[in-house]
């Protein structure tokens, strides 16, 4: 005999999953939508003035990443975002948004340069990823990461970090190491691609659905799991849908994120920010220690 | 007909896509003993191959005998994700934990290199591929927070594919969380050494890895953000041979030194000498130095560099 409320109830639970399952995959593909906008797009809307800042000093300007110092609700702040490209050659200029070191080096002078003044940093991540091509390594990719990681570690003003986009790896990480992180409602922030994971878990890349149902790299997902603070909401149908009222979204919860870490008291920002990335993690303790005879 | 390989050294290398055995060298097919090879620090005797060193094997090797105390060891990875792809999560971790005997990916701890204190963080690549999630990043600080309560060094050695994928953001945000615990050290004036192993990639190369006041590797280990294979399948480049590897990054000003196995717990003691105070004069005269090829007391080479030798009791 087949009782008809289990039977209801299993499929509630089917269909509440496959609800989830669809709602990932839309948030993988509006991430990526070629008409999402961009840092520059934001910067547009949200800066009154704004003045670029090129060059890493030491080797080339990368246009996969750009800093500017930026007026906000009449102060100055330094912007630091990445940049993917709109048409075919506006792309390739920009390598899709993926840094070289060189790019993470303008980064690290652009943190560098708000200490100094004392100005706080925005940051917009937008990125498949830091460049893996073997220039990149040639010029130390992993050791710069480490590096602007590390930049953002240590500013003592405040930082708000915003995916915008696509958060991937550690070529995000490098810029989003914040006071308050937010994540716009489709963005999508994870440790690898899904095409990436896929290809290395089930040995195919052709699995990337799968892949992104199991690691779930949603805004939902991310704030449950304690990465960021807040979710920014999107206009209906995605931030492409209308760019000024994806700009006033981002504009109200920026401003709210901004004043809770002006907030923070200077001497005190460097330690609670790594204090809170410090409480980052999930783990367990084993009954038995092992390894105690050792 | 293929004709019958009468070469027992070769047919036991890995060509042809055939399975090494552990203990065969995969770059001259010389093939040990299990005992020979822990006896040899893991370095083929015939052609100076650097085989792959356990967690608990290296500090071994690296510390004085007796001297080292694990902390942490309780921690074990939870499944915040309910991950499972080919296979579930928790079952990957079960059977690490069988192959290893370790709780995770690094071990942490304290102990002595030719009677100074440190406090170490070890990777093991045969747990999970050393993939870093929450355990190690949570390890490593536990051994940088007693390295800055003591006011000691910190030595990492490490050996990883990458972030730990079934952790997902989780094991991404372990790069800031690793990255917090090197500025603690920085903030207060803590040496942090770093050794990189075969391989060290990804996210644990683009993290604490790369940070060390000093950072030194093992000859012919793969240190890069991105493997070769990834950047050949991602941008068609060709990869050369010496792509990633340590002498090429030593040559690309990403290293401070590439240090064969046998001369690593010598040169970590001439680096904690260093490291120390200048009014603390070492004492500790006839500390012998067991396990390196060196026969010679680090403390006495680095001082003697400086025409400063110790009379001998």
């Amino acid at each position: 005999m087949v009782r008809v409320s289990d039977e209801v109830r299993r499929l509630r639970k089917r269909f509440e999953a496959r609800a989830e399952e669809s709602q990932i995959w839309d948030a993988v593909q509006l991430a990526r939508h070629p008409d999402r906008p961009y840092t520059l797009d934001y910067a547009e809307r949200l800066f009154s003035d704004a003045f670029e800042l090129r060059g890493d000093r030491a080797f080339s300007d990368d246009e996969a990443l750009i800093t500017m110092l930026a007026r906000y609700h009449g102060q100055t702040v330094v912007a630091i975002g990445h940049q993917k490209g709109r048409d075919l050659a506006e792309r390739t200029r920009r390598m899709f948004g993926m840094p070289h070191p060189e790019g993470y080096r303008k980064a690290i002078r652009a943190v560098e340069l708000a200490e100094r003044f004392g100005y706080p940093i925005l940051t917009f991540v937008d990125t498949p990823g830091a460049y893996p091509g073997v220039k990149a390594e040639e010029r130390g990719q992993a050791g710069m990461i480490a590096r602007s990681v590390l930049a953002f570690c240590q500013a003592s003003v405040p930082v708000v970090a915003t995916v915008i986009g696509e958060g991937g790896s550690g070529g995000a990480l490098a810029i989003a190491v914040a006071d308050r992180v937010q994540m716009q409602e489709n963005a999508i922030y994870s440790v690898i691609s899904p095409e990436g994971c896929a290809a290395i878990l089930w040995k195919d890349a052709g699995q990337a659905k799968k892949a992104a149902f199991a690691f779930r790299p949603t805004a939902r997902a991310c704030l449950d799991l304690g990465v960021i603070d807040t979710i920014v909401d999107e206009p209906g149908g995605g931030a492409h849908a209308d760019l000024d009222a994806s700009a006033r979204l981002l504009d109200t919860a920026l401003r709210q994120s901004l004043a809770e870490a002006e907030a923070i008291p200077p001497a005190q920002r460097r330690a609670l920010r790594r204090a809170k990335f410090r409480a980052m993690g999930v783990w367990g303790v084993a009954d038995e220690p092992t390894n105690q005879d050792f | 007909m293929t004709p019958i390989e009468v070469n027992v050294e070769r047919t036991a290398g890995d060509e042809g896509g055939g399975r090494r055995h552990p203990n065969t060298c995969p770059s001259c097919r010389s093939h040990f003993r299990d005992d020979e090879l822990r006896h040899s620090l893991r370095v083929c005797a015939q052609c100076g191959h650097h085989f792959a060193v356990g967690a608990m094997e290296r500090i071994e090797q690296m510390l004085d005998p007796g001297s080292f105390v694990e902390i942490g060891s309780e921690l074990r990875a939870a499944d915040p994700l309910a991950f499972v792809d080919l296979r579930p999560y928790t079952d990957r971790l079960l059977d690490a934990e069988l192959a290893t005997g370790l709780g995770d990916s690094l071990v942490a701890g304290s102990g002595q290199i030719v009677g100074r204190p440190t406090a170490v963080a070890v990777m093991d690549f045969a747990f999970m591929g050393g993939s870093m999630g929450s355990v190690l990043g949570e390890r490593f600080c536990l051994a940088a927070d007693l390295a800055v309560a003591r006011r000691i060094p910190l030595i990492s050695v490490t050996a990883s594919g990458g972030a730990r994928m079934q952790e997902n953001i989780l094991a991404l945000m372990q790069m800031a969380k690793t990255v917090g615990a090197v500025d603690s050290l920085r903030e207060v004036g803590v040496p942090y050494i770093s050794v990189l192993a075969h391989p060290t990639t990804g996210g644990v190369i683009a993290s604490f890895a790369s940070l060390g006041d000093v950072v030194v590797a093992e000859p012919g280990a793969l240190l890069s953000f991105a493997g070769p294979r990834v950047v050949e399948q991602t941008t068609g480049e060709k990869t050369a041979p010496d792509f990633g590897r340590s002498e090429s990054n030593l040559r690309l000003g990403q290293l401070d030194a590439v240090v064969p196995r046998r001369e690593l717990r010598g040169e970590l003691a001439k680096l904690l000498v260093l490291f120390s105070p200048a009014e603390e004069e070492p004492t500790g005269d006839n500390e012998p130095l067991p396990q390196t090829g060196s026969d010679e007391n680090p403390v006495d080479r680095v001082l003697g560099m400086f025409g400063l030798g110790r009379k001998r009791g």
